[in-house]
């Protein structure tokens, strides 16, 4: 068998729709699962114990079951309770609430960070609870927050292969489907390595510019 | 659900900690040559490790471990499918493990490595005597959690035909036409298991503070 990585790149319109798919599901499951994530951990902080208590089981269970497991549920069991999903919405949500639960964390070691007397001040200036989160709280955790925000997004990509196995027609789908039809198996597979090799990079590299641009806005004004 | 079925997925599980346990141990040790040689100082050494360490981070394990599945028979290694599934697996850990222990590395004080120096110790005497361990200890938390990250992650390997939980429960529900009961079991095995780790985790971390104190 000869390497020939041609018969793939004859490919590349394919691939690019294949490429997008994944690029917007991507994109859409990192933001939505940031603002649920937040949603989770400022509910957690301060809607009580029981709110506290129950959400917190269930970020345990999402984070301690695998990602294809919660997506055969959904996908799978879905239909018998009347949730009939196609694949790409059914992958939507799935890498929604899988990144939901993991925001969650991050964003409850971000109110962890700030320091009890910087709310205490806010609050003896009058400062409603909205006002204390929007002024104080979110802007004092976001550097502490950037940088696990990122890696979960770069983890999140990764985890976005699964999705093929449901048959979400997303890059790895695309690719080695094209690999099986050309009888390129190998050579797609590898084509497929080195494309989202390159999206971590380059989501790794802006994580990190992010982040000194953050800390320079944060420290100029002090 | 029967309880026979529940059986069944009970014993997969054991397959499934096998492979994770193994995988774990193996990518321990690749590791663990990682670390040496980003540490070596020498570029012949630092560069390929570096690469290594990018790739298998850079590539959705899914992936990764299609493409060993693949390479390998291409190479002329006729291997079961699981000595693949875990060499994927190995090796996927391994980059994670290596880039947590470069943190734990760099935490150990230059001052013990100069006095090892001094006292007379061989640079792989230092990196076995004194780097190694208190890295290890720096670093045991993140080790835990990466046990966990791969037992969840071994599910993957159900792609490739491998019977572990994930196979098992896939193959139970299209025979049963019972997904949610069989996959809500699956889950719940996936979740005791991690919260057992997670729990030996805590208390080998504080016997490990004990030890040090």
């Amino acid at each position: 068998m000869m390497f020939d990585p041609q018969v793939i790149i004859e490919k590349l319109p394919e691939i690019g729709s294949g490429l997008f798919v994944t690029l917007w599901l991507w994109i859409a499951g990192v933001l939505g699962g940031v603002v649920a994530g937040f949603i989770v951990a400022t509910a957690r902080r301060f809607g009580g114990k029981i709110v506290n208590a129950v959400l917190g089981t269930i970020v345990e269970v999402l984070r301690g079951t695998p990602f294809l497991i919660q997506i055969f549920l959904l996908y799978y069991g879905g239909p018998f309770v009347g949730l009939m999903l196609d694949p790409i919405p059914c992958g939507l949500i799935g890498l929604t609430v899988y990144s939901a639960a993991y925001y969650s964390e991050v964003f409850r070691a971000g109110y962890a960070s700030v320091p009890v007397g910087h709310v205490e001040a806010a609050a003896c200036l009058g400062m409603t609870r909205f006002q204390t989160i929007s002024r104080i709280q979110v802007p004092e955790m976001a550097l502490i927050v950037l940088p696990p925000a990122i890696n979960l997004a770069i983890i999140l990509l990764k985890e976005s292969a699964v999705l093929s196995i449901i048959t979400v027609p997303e890059l790895t789908a695309t690719v080695s489907a094209i690999g099986s039809q050309q009888y390129a198996f190998l050579e797609a597979i590898f084509i497929l390595a080195i494309v989202y090799w390159i999206i971590v990079e380059l989501t790794d590299r802006l994580g990190r510019v992010a982040e000194n641009r953050l800390s320079r806005l944060r420290f100029s004004k002090a | 659900m029967t309880p026979k079925l529940f059986t069944l997925l009970l014993e997969a599980a054991l397959s499934t900690l096998g492979i994770s346990l193994v995988s774990i141990a193996i990518g321990f040790v690749i590791a663990m040559l990682l670390s040496a040689a980003l540490l070596s100082g020498k570029s012949i050494y630092i560069l390929p490790a570096r690469l290594f360490i990018s790739f298998f981070r850079g590539v959705p394990l899914l992936v990764q471990l299609l493409l060993i599945y693949t390479l390998l028979p291409v190479i002329g290694i006729n291997v079961p499918g699981i000595v693949a599934a875990i060499v994927g697996l190995s090796l996927c850990t391994a980059a994670y493990q290596a880039e947590n222990l470069r943190g734990g590395f760099a935490s150990v004080p230059p001052g013990l490595i100069e006095a090892a120096d001094v006292a007379g110790f061989t640079g792989a005497q230092t990196f076995i005597r004194i780097r190694a361990p208190i890295a290890l200890r720096l670093t045991f938390p993140a080790l835990v959690n990466e046990a966990i990250m791969i037992l969840k992650s071994s599910s993957l390997v159900s792609v490739v035909g491998i019977i572990e939980i994930t196979k098992m429960a896939q193959d139970l529900a299209s025979s049963t036409y019972q997904p949610i009961p069989i996959f809500a079991s699956a889950a719940l095995i996936y979740f005791v298991i991690n919260s057992a780790i997670a729990l030996l985790g805590r208390y080998a971390e504080r016997s490990l503070k004990g030890a040090s104190a």
